[in-house]
Order: C-alpha cells, then sequence, then structure tokens
C-alpha cells in the first residue's frame, strides 16, 4: 500500500479517535494497525462508515496467542472492494480473562469467526448474540489452540524430540 | 418462497404449534455431517439453528507442530472436491514468506491444475443440485468426466483425490506425455458433456420452478456476511480473488467474471455452470502459451533432490536429510495469501517465528463463513427449498468443520 493511502487510513482514525493507534506500519505486503482495546468495534465502524475508507468487507477473524507476552491477539482483516485495499487491524488482549467487544452489530459474518476464536483462546466477546463453542464438544474446559496445550502428550516418551535429535 | 403469516394456522387452536425436525447430522442431504434444528410451521421453516463440528480435526493445531512441506497434506482435506487448490495455495503461502520467484512455466502448470481442480468442483457441486432436484442423470453421467480429471491428477502426482500435488516451488515432476495426452483428451471430451448437461437441466421446466427464487439472498447481506466465491458472484458482484489479487500469472489470461443477479439456487448454478466454461478457456490459453523452463524453483531447502544427486553429492544430502527431517527453517514473519478456492477466498495466515513449524496457521475457510448465512437464507421458504439452498452454497464439512 503506498504512503499517501496509509496517512489516510491513520488520519481517519485520528479524527475520531485520537491516541487509539498504538503502532502502525507495514507487515509484507498488509498495512497493519495496533489498536487500543477499549474502541475496537467503534474504530472499525467509523472506518465502514467513512467515504475515504470504506473497509466495508471483514475478510477474517482470528486470535494468537503470545505465552511469553502473556497477550492474546486478535485480528481483524478488513477489505476496501471498491479501492481493492487490504488491512490488518490488531488488538491484543491480557492472557487472563481476555474481553473484547463483539463486531456482530457491524459485520454478521464475524458471528461464527468469534465463536470458533473463543472456541479456541477463551476471548469473551461482549455482546454476542450467541456465544458458546463452535467446533468442540461444549462440555471442554480448556481452550485448545492456546500454546500451554501442546498437540501431543509430552509425557509419552516415544516421541520427544530426542528421538529426532533435537 | 412463501411468507410466513398467521392465516397458514387454522383458526380455534389455542395456541400456535410449531414441530422441531432434526435435519442431519447424517441426512444424505447435508453433504457430511452437521445438524440443523429446523422450527417449522406446517411445512414452512420458522428459524433453524445449526451446529457444526462433528469432523472437527483440529488442522491449525496439527499445523503448528509440523513442518512446512509436512502441511500440505492438512490443506488438501479441508475441500477435498478440489484439493489441488488448498495444495497450490499453501504452496504460494510459503513461497511468499521465502520470497522465492517461481518460473513461469511452473505458474502457467499450475494454473492448469487449479482450473482442472475448480471445473471438478463445481462439477460436482452442480451436479448434486440436480440431484436434490430429482434429477439423478446429470450427476451419474458428469462423474465420468470427474474421473478424467482424477486421472489427469492420478499422472501428474499419483494420487486422486487427496492429491498433495506439487512440492513448494513447483512441481515434483514434470508432466509426463501421458498427462498431457489425458488433459487434451478431457478437453476434448468434456465440453460436448457440458452442453448435454446444460440441455438437461438449465431450461428444465421442474428445475427452473424448483430453485428460481429459492434461497436467495441479497448482495448487501452477503457481504455482510463475508461472502465469497460464486455465492457472492450469484448476489451480484464481481468480486474473484483471481483478478482483485492476481496470483500465479492469472492476469496472462482473459476471462470474465460471470454475474448473477437475485443470488437464488438458479443464479448460483448459473454462476458455476458459466466459470466452468471460463475454466476452459484458461485452461486453453495456458497451454498455448506454456512456456518452456523448469519445473520447479531454486528452493534446494523445501525441494527434495534429484536421487543421483543425493548419491553423488554432498550439499544435495544434506538438504535431502534436512526436508526429511523437517529440520529447515524459515525467516520470520507474518503473510497472508489468498487463492480463489471452489466455495471462494481462501486464504492462509501464517504466522512465522522463524522455527522450523509455523507459530500460528490460520485458514480462512470460505465454507465456514458461507454457511453462517444459512438460517436467514432459509428462513420462510420451504423445507425441501432448504435441502436445495445447502447444496447450491456448496457445503463442504471438511472446509466447514477444518
Amino acid at each position: 500500500m503506498e504512503a499517501a493511502a496509509q496517512e489516510k487510513i491513520i488520519s481517519v482514525i485520528n479524527e475520531k479517535f485520537e491516541g487509539e493507534i498504538v503502532e502502525a506500519g507495514m507487515v509484507r505486503d498488509f498495512f497493519t494497525i495496533i489498536l487500543k482495546k477499549e474502541k475496537i468495534v467503534d474504530v472499525i465502524r467509523h472506518l465502514y462508515n467513512h467515504t475515504d475508507t470504506q473497509f466495508q468487507f471483514l475478510t477474517t477473524l482470528f486470535g494468537v496467542h503470545y505465552p511469553d507476552q502473556k497477550q492474546i491477539a486478535i485480528v481483524y482483516q478488513l477489505h476496501n472492494l471498491v479501492t481493492n485495499q487490504r488491512i490488518w487491524l490488531k488488538v491484543f488482549l491480557p492472557e487472563e480473562n481476555p474481553q473484547v467487544k463483539t463486531l456482530t452489530p457491524v459485520f454478521a459474518g464475524a458471528n461464527w469467526m468469534e465463536r470458533e476464536t473463543f472456541d479456541f483462546f477463551g476471548v469473551q466477546f461482549e455482546g454476542h448474540p450467541n456465544l458458546k463453542r463452535i467446533l468442540n464438544v461444549e462440555d471442554m474446559i480448556i481452550f485448545p489452540m492456546r500454546k500451554e496445550y501442546p498437540l501431543e502428550d509430552q509425557t509419552r516418551e516415544d516421541k520427544n524430540d530426542l528421538m529426532f535429535g533435537r | 418462497m412463501i411468507e410466513t403469516n398467521e392465516e397458514i394456522i387454522p383458526t380455534g387452536l389455542e395456541e400456535k404449534q410449531y414441530s422441531y425436525l432434526n435435519l442431519g447430522p447424517t441426512h444424505p442431504a447435508t453433504h457430511g455431517i452437521f445438524q440443523n434444528v429446523l422450527k417449522m410451521d406446517g411445512e414452512v421453516i420458522v428459524e433453524s439453528e445449526p451446529t457444526i463440528g462433528y469432523i472437527h480435526r483440529a488442522f491449525e493445531k496439527l499445523a503448528e507442530r509440523r513442518p512446512y512441506n509436512q502441511i500440505t497434506p492438512i490443506t488438501d482435506r479441508l475441500n477435498y472436491c478440489s484439493s489441488p487448490i488448498n495444495n497450490i495455495g499453501w504452496h504460494m503461502t510459503v513461497e511468499k514468506l521465502l520470497g522465492v520467484e517461481i518460473p513461469k512455466r511452473v505458474q502457467y502448470l499450475r494454473v492448469i491444475i487449479m482450473e482442472l481442480a475448480r471445473i471438478s468442483d463445481h462439477l460436482i457441486c452442480n451436479s448434486v443440485i440436480g440431484v436434490d432436484t430429482g434429477a439423478l442423470t446429470g450427476f451419474t453421467y458428469i462423474f465420468q468426466q470427474r474421473e478424467l480429471i482424477y486421472e489427469i491428477y492420478e499422472e501428474i502426482c499419483g494420487a486422486r483425490l487427496t492429491t498433495n500435488i506439487g512440492r513448494i516451488g513447483g512441481f515434483e515432476r514434470d508432466f509426463s506425455p501421458k498427462a498431457w495426452e489425458k488433459i487434451n483428451r478431457f478437453l476434448k471430451e468434456f465440453p460436448e458433456v457440458m452442453k448435454e448437461f446444460e440441455g438437461l437441466l438449465n431450461r428444465n421446466r421442474i428445475f427452473m420452478d424448483r430453485t428460481i427464487g429459492a434461497g436467495g439472498i441479497t448482495a448487501e447481506r452477503a457481504l455482510n456476511y463475508s461472502f465469497t466465491g460464486p455465492n457472492l458472484r450469484a448476489a451480484g458482484v464481481d468480486y474473484d480473488v483471481r483478478v482483485a489479487h492476481p496470483y500465479s500469472s492469472y492476469e496472462d489470461f482473459d476471462f470474465i467474471i460471470p454475474v448473477g443477479k437475485s443470488g437464488d439456487v438458479y443464479d448460483r448454478y448459473m454462476v458455476r455452470q458459466e466459470e466452468m466454461w471460463q475454466s476452459l478457456s484458461i485452461i486453453k490459453q495456458a497451454i498455448k502459451k506454456l512456456p518452456e523452463g523448469p519445473f520447479h524453483a531454486e528452493v534446494p531447502e523445501f525441494y527434495l533432490p534429484d536421487k543421483q544427486e543425493v548419491y553423488n553429492n554432498m550439499e544435495a544430502l544434506i538438504y535431502h536429510f534436512k526436508i526429511v527431517m523437517g529440520e529447515t527453517e524459515v525467516p520470520k514473519g507474518e503473510v497472508y495469501h489468498c487463492v480463489e478456492g471452489g466455495n471462494g477466498e481462501l486464504g492462509f495466515h501464517l504466522f512465522s517465528d522463524g522455527g522450523r513449524t509455523p507459530y500460528r496457521l490460520h485458514f480462512r475457510r470460505p465454507c465456514f463463513i458461507i454457511y453462517q448465512a444459512y438460517p436467514e437464507m432459509i428462513k420462510g421458504s420451504m423445507l425441501s427449498d432448504a435441502i436445495l439452498t445447502m447444496s447450491s452454497m456448496n457445503v463442504i464439512a471438511g472446509e466447514l468443520d477444518a
């Protein structure tokens, strides 16, 4: 994305939400903005409605766990279908009791994506109409995509890293 | 579509009564395993609640424990009707992370394979719409063509359904003369069969009566639900990843994006049908313009060397060992790459921390996102329309449940 387009997006956010941007920059070919978590939905709604940005398509929404920072990142990928620009918005939530507002009033498609993020990371989306597990069984007590739950049983000795010279 | 109104219920009943019906989990019309609890007013659907996740296989978690070249078999189990698209999409994501330049010939060969996969995907979907309206003939007839496509895969990579086609950087071997022979045979036979198939359904009175106006969605709602692919295009939005974000030299080919108007079952059927003709034309163009050159890029860290090399060359032996043991390290970074899958934008979000496995891999599965609009699309319609709506959305259980 060109520098002019990046500045425009930042100025549109700053117009109404001064001080919400933590960091902004290019991650490879994606313009990425890290925002504070409190007003993320309002910022997205503003980007949706503003004539200069019109990010009216939510491509995807998912979580990433960073155990060493004790944080869970939620990544929103928005797409402006008119100018064909795509951006990433990120918010960082604390690992303990992560909470963020739901995006469902803006995008109906955020419904299951948020349920999936809840299912795997335990992120509570405030105001979600039907926040329950979607892919896993309902009586599961852990959030399996967090890094503290490794894929394989760590007590097994026939498949540990030593056997593979690592 | 019939609107629910109070008059359907005869007067004199004390309170309105609804019946509940389980559509699925293992109903043949659910194309896999998922359940829909329908609240019925007579034969009219008032509400529905889908439950998915019956075949969830933890793809994203599995991917965090596997080296990059071993993730290919995970991807082709997403949309098993067009697994080469998933495979090649994944390879291109890794190539983007590595910053590898891919030879033109590989890109064209990939286009040929991906378009063949799209045809086979759409063939199954459209013929299943026929089955759900009661016309089994088209389904059995068209399977011969799908078989031909599978034979082409078989010549190229040895597998038919879960293909693992190609490698990071290209293909494991060049297309054999037999494969070209099969591709040519397909190009020759397919148009005739397609015309007959279209003659069977396109202007069929019963088919049109059943499909026109059933399970419609407006462009606005479709966008709000993050629809992509034929389902979005049927609603009238000409968004196609191949044009919006060209990959693998798609910009070299001329093709049009078919769009519908009302987003109903018939439009979705017609959009897919037209897309198959477009795919056919892309394949022909790609074969015509196919450049000479190597069939893989220079990525020795990810590409198994020739066996003779392994015996005679120390470096090749080291690379061979490292690939087999999954010891190759990749640069740090975050990339997103998307391809136009059978159902729409198939995206791979790859987060690498420089280790031998991805730190996090997120699949943007088009079917998962589309299916959440299903309750809204069937609300107020008949049960038989709900079945048709489901099959015309091309729900693939593997992609829905990951």
